[in-house]
């Protein structure tokens, strides 16, 4: 490639892991990763504090989990977790006290949802996630309050004024932590949208728990000023039979990295991940998937597309995906898709698939990075659209995927406005 | 009543070898209505001639001019030609992923009139024009090319060609890969789009079987970059029972 550098490591870095000793039936499996494990089902659950027994890289169940920073060595940038990261532009977040203002909360809700700030010896604390690294670590130590929203079971909010949207502006420079948790009852049908703007150096922990019978939709988007730097691990936790829709936008910020991983409490749960970030120069957005499959008969599906342009851009997308030996009837799928608009970005993306049963529904992942190529843009022109309109056409379109996904007009009118806006800024 | 006019035309592509001429001065004149065919071996310069009219980048003019009605096409960019009234089927359409076809036939139609078209007439136009041409109601939601047959393709080629109404279209081996159905089905709307006799057609083909559907006004023999022969449709017939091989120096001749 002489252009943009692309890195495709779809085919030699996707991790197809079959235990030895397994035939096609999935019957002679082995002992490793049992539900005991640090990210097995119970582990969500329970607290755990140390260390867990793991084997580190080899398996994304072996990942050490831990409430405490302590128990993570200082981050280096060899580790697989944080190989692409830029580490100086963590400003601080893996190695300082967490001790700036955290982000400010501002909500716009229906009456029957609640929002409460609490302390850090809430119940409900840690009952959906637990860090799985350092960054994650340190915010869990260091958060004052948690902003705790709660849709009432039975609720009906699909209507587009039933929304709960909760601004999370950021408050200036200093390392700060922040903690959310939504919690979706019993048979609730609910929007969150968790909008971070203004300017930050934090790292924040997101628990998502949705209740049996329930249907969630959150949308996490990160929009921004230049200059912020913003950690987010957003850990899911989706009860029997109930769905939840997450969906991350990046626009804005110089280092945003995500994390998003969904876990399973009961079996017929369906989650599906949706990303969308379009990276302009010197921007970092990272965004690392996991989908433990710990549960039978649970469905996921993740989709994530990335458009860049500008020297020094650069998106990062792993996707783990961990079928369990005992999650049999597993349905998953997971796609990235990159477009490279101009010379001196980068794109990484790495599928990883691990598949302890062969008693599943189906399991697959594709990962595409293109440029925007010469042919395509003559193809436009030849139907007498100009360049500029030909190039907004095709960005427009291939993000437009995940846009159509929220199903929040207001929000998707936002969210085109602000890929126009990219666009016009990269005088495309 | 439009004139295409192509002068002493000498075009090359770089290669890593170095420059390697392809057209070697060809000279060609086409009026509103008339119809030709340009046929030839493979290799002969046939598809370089229709790039280069809708001026693909990777061909370079040395010399020689186009013209349309005495306005210079090779000074307008690939989009100003289209809005001037040139269309080229293309013999490879190339995919446009997140482009669904509703979207880009409106934009083209946009662009190219200067003004988005009357929603509803344009909507039954696109409707009536896609079940001519035999392609399924549910392409006007898929994305450009994406997963369309070969044959695909080159409907979706002529449904561009039947609803831009170019003044002059270039139609690049639009025949080649197709069975017989499909080749009557897409000569139909070629015949469509000249409904009314005022559009030139440059039909680029390397069989002459497309010319039983859309008779061609006259015949031009390329070989090696450059017109070899012309001549009126019964040259096209000469060509059926003879092959190129009198136009190819001894030593290509098996």
């Amino acid at each position: 490639m002489t252009n943009a550098e692309l890195t495709k490591e779809t085919s030699a870095a996707s991790n197809i892991r079959r235990i030895a000793g397994m035939d096609e039936e999935g019957e002679q499996l082995s002992e490793i990763n049992p539900v005991s494990s640090p990210l097995g089902g119970a582990a969500a659950k329970s607290h755990s504090h140390g260390a867990g027994a793991g084997i580190p890289d080899s398996s994304r169940a072996g990942r050490l989990t831990s409430y405490q920073v302590a128990d993570f060595p200082a981050i280096t940038g060899r580790e697989e977790d944080w190989r692409f990261t830029p580490l100086k532009r963590l400003r601080g977040l893996d190695r300082l006290a967490l001790d700036g203002a955290a982000p400010t909360v501002e909500v716009l809700k229906p009456d029957a949802v609640t929002i409460e700030t609490v302390g850090r010896e809430d119940a409900r604390i840690g009952s959906a996630g637990i860090p799985d690294d350092r960054v994650s670590a340190a915010a869990w130590g260091a958060f004052a309050e948690a902003t705790v929203i709660t849709v009432p079971a039975n609720f009906d909010g699909r209507s587009e004024e039933q929304v709960t949207t909760v601004t999370l502006t950021g408050a200036g420079h200093a390392p700060a932590a922040s903690h959310v948790f939504v919690h979706a009852k019993a048979n609730s049908d609910a929007v969150v949208v968790l909008d971070h703007r203004g300017s930050a150096v934090v790292s924040e922990n997101v628990e998502i728990l949705v209740a049996d019978g329930a249907r969630l939709t959150v949308v996490s988007i990160q929009d921004w000023a230049d200059g912020t730097t913003h950690a987010s691990s957003q850990q899911m936790k989706i009860g029997r039979d109930a769905k939840l829709k997450h969906v991350v936008v990046n626009l804005g910020g110089d280092l945003v990295r995500i994390n998003p991983s969904a876990r399973f409490a009961g079996t017929g749960g369906d989650v599906e991940m949706y990303g969308l970030y379009f990276a302009d120069a010197g921007q970092h957005f990272e965004q690392r998937i996991f989908v433990d499959h710990s549960v039978p008969n649970c469905k996921s599906r993740v989709t994530y597309k990335g458009a860049l342009q500008g020297k020094d851009a650069h998106s990062v997308w792993v996707g783990d995906v961990l079928i369990r030996k005992e999650a049999e009837g597993t349905d998953t799928y997971e796609m990235n898709r990159n477009l490279i608009l101009t010379q001196g970005a980068r794109a990484d993306s790495v599928p990883n698939l691990e598949i302890e049963t062969g008693l599943i529904e189906g399991a697959g992942h594709a990962s595409a990075t293109g440029r925007f190529d010469d042919e395509q843009l003559f193809y436009l022109q030849a139907r007498g659209i100009p360049e500029d309109v030909a190039r907004r056409l095709v960005v427009r379109g291939f993000l437009n995927e995940i846009i159509q996904q929220i199903k929040v007009p207001a929000l998707e009118e936002r969210l085109r406005d602000a890929v126009e806006h990219e666009l016009k800024a990269g005088s495309l | 009543m439009s004139t295409l006019e192509i002068k002493d035309l000498h075009v090359s592509i770089d290669t890593e070898q170095g420059k390697k001429p392809i057209l070697k001065g060809v000279s060609l004149s086409i009026n509103s209505g008339e119809t030709h065919a340009i046929m030839g071996p493979n290799g002969s310069g046939k598809s370089t001639l229709a790039s280069t009219i809708a001026g693909h980048p990777r061909y370079v003019v040395d010399s020689g001019s186009i013209t349309l009605d005495g306005e210079d096409v090779l000074a307008m960019s690939v989009d100003k030609r289209a809005r001037a009234g040139l269309f080229l089927a293309m013999q490879y359409p190339v995919e446009i992923p997140g482009v669904t076809v509703t979207n880009f036939l409106r934009t083209a139609k946009t662009a190219i009139d200067g003004e988005a078209p009357k929603l509803r007439t344009w909507t039954k136009d696109v409707k009536d024009a896609m079940a001519q041409l035999r392609i399924e109601p549910e392409f006007a939601a898929r994305n450009v090319n994406e997963g369309f047959s070969g044959g695909e393709k080159k409907r979706h080629e002529i449904l561009q060609l039947e609803l831009f109404k170019p003044k002059f279209a270039i139609l690049d081996e639009t025949d080649s890969g197709l069975d017989v159905d499909a080749l009557k089905v897409v000569s139909e709307g070629v015949m469509r789009a000249n409904e009314d006799g005022t559009m030139g057609t440059l039909l680029i083909t390397h069989y002459t079987r497309i010319l039983r559907y859309i008779k061609p006004d006259f015949v031009h023999v390329f070989v090696d970059g450059n017109i070899a022969e012309q001549g009126g449709p019964e040259l096209a017939d000469r060509l059926e029972a003879e092959g190129y091989d009198r136009f190819l120096p001894a030593a290509a001749q098996a």
